[in-house]
């Protein structure tokens, strides 16, 4: 039994690789960041657990920037991937833009609230 | 009506003889831009007529600013434009809640505050050399105008321009509306159903495109919302429920990943500006159905897209099993642990009582003494919306026919609107932009099928006399053409019908705003004996004679009703006000006023109380006095001073003021202060002395003598009075 959910796990986590590998590389390149923004948001949190949460504001825009700028990634590269039929009316460039605008604003407002 | 009929049909090439507008043709326009130029002109009369029919009561009256609310929002208003933003963010008045004073900055929604002076600013900068006042005043009937474009583009949104044009007309006049948007109303819902409606327009919209830049939008509006009303809390908990609704139904998309996450991390980090709001997005009861949300979304997509590149069901199934265990055991452990060490709030009783209305009456007398937080009433629902009542059920079909995520959304924002409106009077006015949508599809709809079916007539008549040739479509067509006349008829009777029917909408929307929600409620009217009118002008008087007579310094203790008023008119100091916010404070007012008059007199000095103003309408009838809140006075002090106990001011269960009341109740500093020389007036003919017309009855107590207290000032009509609180005696 256990050697069966084992060899499952492999099997999961071989094809998964396999699958991966085969995504065109600008959404890995994306998807590179969101892992990069994730592990950040993780390591504040462990300091905070660590050293404690005052000022909580500086503690929450700090997160909320990693996981802000993590979601807005996914969300460009949704639009950027060219195997969702629903958004192969937006130009890549249009996506972009609206990426950088919002990663902008998000940036703003965190720097008001950073305190 | 032209307006409603839409590119579906074609006119035929008989067209320009049948159309109605002469001029139009010398112009020479095609039928598109005719079809503009007749939207964008009504669209342009009804934003007149929406900010027309809110000016009853500055036409009637004069330009004031209307009942409590309103007057401290104008009072920090006024303060916004001559201290500027930095003083405002960071006020402590120490005005109000003598001797604890109240941080304002902190506990205010200033999206109201900061929208009147920016227009203040903008209209100064062109040189009209207008007063703050006359803009708080017209800044409601402003809102609902643009209220009314929102509405016209969202109902474009929903169903088509047929729709949205229906639903800009019917939003203009609704009465749900217009109650907390006249001009004078200058309250946070004139500006908060704007945000509302706004921010739900953007909202669907991110989802109708997928677009990050409408998510942003829907995110600022979000903000604009939180920033001047508490009812933000219904966007925060609908659209994740929508959302849910949406992934149940598995009508979910990529458009919808986009939209929600956008408007969740920017709009809560936005909200969190708000002092007042703090930090509540992640730690308060009420918000956690969005970040539940939020992660779920997450997860979801995330096992779908694993699903979508794994092409090997079986893999797939092991790889859900272990992700769900996962994300629900971890889920459901943090919410646990947060509830129970109470990180994590449980809903505050004022959202909690929407949810189980009993919960208020029990617990929290202040809440349940609001009149507005009552249930609603049949009348009521029929009163703010006449024909609109029975118009949403067949909008609600109208939109289960068609089915998409707008119509999906604006059918939860109905539902669940509506069944507020149920639970609290007030809220009425959030379900009003939801009625009028869905009776705006209704509407649309079927006047364009009536219109279609009578067109469509005309046409085959022609095509049918043109072609026929063979005898089978010869007949088909003839059985056709004795059919038409009667249903040709019979749609024209509806469509008859219909107009009537918003005809008469149009009559009640306009009578119901010109007797019921135009009344400034500071200043009271009233017929006389020859049907002249008179006009109460006691209650300004009363605050004018405070700021002219008394010391600067000086503190006025009244029920917390009036405390908004005496700030921003009288320019004193008072011991209590509308914020409510320290129940405490409030029952030692509530006990001062319903214990005897040494006991009060204790209390009176330890608050350094000059002045007591209390409310008397035994003269003029005024129902609205404070013998009559008399009652939740003594409830609300004896909910934290067990010594003030109900009964003792009731008799067998019932309230009374006249030969028979209560002892304690006919010596209680309420009564003596409204019934102060009293006994000696007439007040209505044939009647003996002492004979109070609000109640009914003659006073019991008719001689009342006062040790404490001296009468400072008493109003005209003897609505408002003032007394003096006497300085200890001397010793010898």
């Amino acid at each position: 039994m256990a050697k069966s959910t084992s060899s499952d796990a492999q099997m999961l986590i071989r094809s998964l690789r396999t699958a991966y590998a085969a995504t065109p590389t600008n959404l890995k390149i994306i998807d590179l960041y969101v892992v990069y923004a994730i592990v950040t948001a993780v390591i504040q949190v462990v300091y905070m657990v660590i050293v404690g949460s005052f000022p909580f504001n500086s503690f929450l825009s700090g997160v909320l920037s990693c996981v802000g700028t993590a979601v807005l990634a996914v969300c460009l590269r949704i639009q950027v991937n060219k195997e969702n039929k629903e958004f192969k009316d937006l130009p890549p460039e249009r996506a972009y833009a609206d990426f950088v605008f919002c990663n902008l604003v998000l940036h703003l407002v965190i720097m008001n609230f950073l305190g | 009506m032209g307006a409603k009929a839409e590119n579906g049909v074609k006119p035929p090439p008989l067209a320009p003889s049948s159309f109605p507008f002469p001029f139009l043709r010398t112009l020479k326009l095609k039928t598109k831009q005719q079809e503009l130029l007749i939207r964008v002109s009504a669209l342009a009369l009804i934003y007149v007529l929406a900010f027309a029919v809110r000016l009853f009561s500055v036409l009637r009256y004069e330009s004031m600013i209307h009942e409590f609310d309103p007057y401290f929002n104008y009072r920090t208003t006024l303060f916004l434009t001559k201290n500027g933003f930095y003083e405002f963010w960071n006020w402590f008045d120490a005005e109000s809640w003598y001797p604890l004073g109240r941080i304002i900055g902190g506990t205010l929604f200033p999206g109201l505050m900061v929208t009147a002076a920016l227009i203040y600013r903008a209209l100064r900068f062109l040189t009209f050399a207008i007063h703050i006042r006359e803009v708080c005043v017209l800044t409601a009937p402003f809102f609902a105008s643009n209220t009314t474009l929102v509405a016209y583009f969202f109902g474009k949104e929903i169903w088509d321009a047929g729709a949205g044009l229906a639903a800009a007309a019917l939003i203009a006049i609704c009465p749900g509306y217009i109650s907390r948007s006249v001009a004078g109303s200058y309250d946070n819902e004139g500006v908060a159903i704007f945000a509302l409606l706004l921010t739900f327009y953007f909202f669907v919209k991110a989802v109708n495109t997928g677009s990050l830049a409408w998510g942003l939008a829907s995110a600022f509006g979000y903000f604009y919302m939180v920033s001047a009303w508490g009812g933000y809390v219904f966007i925060i908990n609908l659209v994740p429920l929508y959302v849910l609704v949406l992934l149940i139904t598995g009508r979910y998309s990529m458009r919808l990943y986009v939209a929600y996450n956008c408007m969740y991390i920017l709009g809560m980090l936005l909200a969190m500006q708000i002092r007042f709001v703090g930090f509540q997005h992640v730690q308060s009861g009420e918000h956690m159905a969005a970040m539940g949300v939020f992660f779920l979304m997450q997860v979801f997509y995330f096992v779908d897209w694993v699903k979508y590149i794994l092409h090997d069901p079986k893999l797939f199934h092991s790889f859900l099993r272990i992700t769900l265990t996962c994300s629900i055991s971890v889920g459901a452990l943090a919410l646990g642990i947060g509830m129970a060490t109470g990180y994590i709030s449980p809903w505050t009783g004022r959202f909690y009582s929407l949810l189980d209305p009993t919960y208020a009456k029990d617990h929290i007398p202040i809440i349940a003494s609001v009149s507005e937080h009552q249930p609603t009433a049949w009348s009521s629902f029929m009163f703010d919306f006449h024909i609109l009542l029975f118009l949403f059920p067949a909008g609600l079909y109208f939109c289960f026919k068609r089915l998409s995520d707008a119509t999906i959304f604006i059918v939860m924002y109905g539902l669940t609107s509506m069944y507020f409106a149920g639970v609290m009077v007030r809220l009425i006015l959030v379900a009003t932009p939801a009625v009028c949508l869905i009776s705006a599809v209704a509407v649309s709809a079927t006047i364009k099928n009536l219109t279609r079916l009578i067109r469509t007539k005309s046409k085959a008549s022609q095509t049918g006399s043109s072609k026929g040739t063979s005898s089978l479509k010869a007949s088909a067509k003839a059985s056709l053409d004795q059919a038409l006349p009667f249903q040709r008829n019979a749609a024209i009777a509806l469509l008859a019908g219909a107009f009537y029917l918003l005809s008469r909408y149009a009559i009640h929307c306009t009578w119901v705003t010109s007797e019921a929600y135009s009344s400034p409620s500071i200043v009271l009217a009233a017929r006389g004996a020859h049907g002249g009118r008179v006009i109460f002008d006691d209650y300004r008087e009363a605050y004018f004679w405070l700021r002219q007579n008394t010391s600067p310094d000086a503190k006025v203790m009244s029920w917390w009703d009036y405390g908004y008023q005496i700030t921003a008119m009288g320019n004193r100091t008072v011991i209590v006000d509308n914020n409510t916010w320290n129940n405490t404070h409030i029952a030692t007012v509530g006990r001062a006023m319903s214990s005897y008059e040494d006991e009060a007199y204790e209390i009176m000095q330890s608050l350094d109380v000059d002045y007591v103003l209390v409310v008397f309408g035994g003269v003029t009838g005024y129902s609205s006095d404070d013998i009559n809140k008399f009652l939740w006075m003594v409830r609300i002090g004896g909910g934290v001073f067990p010594v003030i106990k109900e009964p003792d001011y009731l008799v067998n269960g019932e309230y009374r003021v006249d030969k028979g009341a209560a002892p304690k109740m006919l010596n209680c500093l309420m009564y003596k202060l409204c019934y102060y020389r009293f006994g000696e007036l007439t007040t209505e003919y044939g009647k003996p002395t002492g004979y109070d017309r609000a109640r009914g009855v003659e006073i019991g107590n008719k001689n009342v003598k006062l040790e404490y207290l001296e009468e400072a000032f008493t109003t005209s009509n003897w609505i408002v009075r003032i007394y003096k609180v006497k300085p200890p005696k001397n010793r010898w």
